[in-house]
């Protein structure tokens, strides 16, 4: 396997949670650290839209989702939520590879897509792993994927010119 | 049946050959196992045909072979020249954060094969 490629340049700054703000469909989000959020992150993915899911995340049924969130959200990794009136609505998660690196994935639930979370979502994850000092994210995302990777090349995310099934994106973060 | 089952010589998991193994002694399907080297694999032939003696133990009842060349092309050719059922491949490879991946093994004999192909998640 080939060493990932990272663009030579770093993306950012990004601001770090917590933020508050009003989405497009003029709702309060409030982004912060994920703290505590067990159950509402288990109640997000139970009425996940399944058609939805990316490469078998997450899970389907309430068991495998709770060993899934178990997986990441553990010491190392990084999560940040979005919620909306004491519900959860968006996450975003980074978790650590075996080349010091970190794999992000994020959700934003079908009621609350396409008004801007999963932009301020993305920049607060990142945000607050920069300001830890993480200075390398990819991720992968299905090739006909096209809002998921435009999304992602906004905020500075480019190909890595590895492609299976899926596309593989990089950032490179100013770290500490 | 008539199986064939293809393994890179490089592949750090034997479960889905033991799985494989196990099911076609109990259905009595006929088991080719391919172990495929690329050339751009590290792993060696004799080593893998050695863990893979030792893992199923017997192998009087299974067909092991090794194959050079591409792994994917080299697979196919095999399954549609000697008229196999069906081939099997191990695709539960998970990503750090859980995500589904398939190798390139794996997505080039979805894409090429014309017998019909099982992955085991």
């Amino acid at each position: 396997m080939t060493e990932r490629r990272y663009p030579e340049v770093a993306a950012g700054p990004f601001p770090e949670p917590p933020i508050d703000w009003t989405d497009e469909a003029g709702r309060t989000i409030e982004i912060r650290v994920c703290q505590g959020d067990r159950d509402g992150l288990v109640s997000m993915y139970e009425d996940f839209d399944p058609s939805e899911r990316a490469q078998g995340i997450p899970p389907v049924q309430e068991s495998a989702i709770r060993e899934w969130l178990d997986h990441l959200l553990c010491e190392d990794c990084f999560n940040v939520v979005a919620s909306h009136e004491d519900r959860i609505v968006g996450h975003a998660t980074l978790v650590g590879d075996d080349a010091g690196a970190y794999e992000l994935a994020i959700f934003v639930h079908q009621d609350f897509q396409d008004a801007g979370t999963g932009t301020k979502l993305l920049e607060a994850l990142l945000g607050h792993a920069a300001a830890a000092g993480v200075k390398r994210v990819w991720l992968t995302v299905e090739r006909w994927n096209k809002p998921a990777t435009y999304l992602y090349q906004k905020v500075g995310f480019e190909s890595t010119g590895a492609e299976d099934f899926e596309r593989e994106m990089s950032i490179r973060l100013t770290g500490k | 049946m008539k199986l064939l089952f293809g393994l890179s010589a490089d592949s750090d998991s034997l479960d889905a050959l033991h799985r494989t193994v196990d099911r076609a002694r109990s259905v009595g399907d006929d088991l080719t196992v391919a172990i495929l080297k690329g050339p751009d694999v590290d792993g060696s032939l004799a080593d893998m045909e050695r863990r893979v003696s030792e893992a199923i133990g017997d192998v009087s009842d299974v067909d092991l072979r090794t194959v050079e060349g591409h792994p994917g092309s080299r697979l196919v050719e095999i399954a549609e020249a000697e008229g196999f059922d069906r081939i099997v491949l191990g695709g539960g490879e998970q990503s750090p954060m859980g995500k589904i991946r398939i190798g390139s093994i794996a997505e080039f004999v979805l894409l090429n094969s014309h017998v019909s192909v099982t992955l085991l998640r």
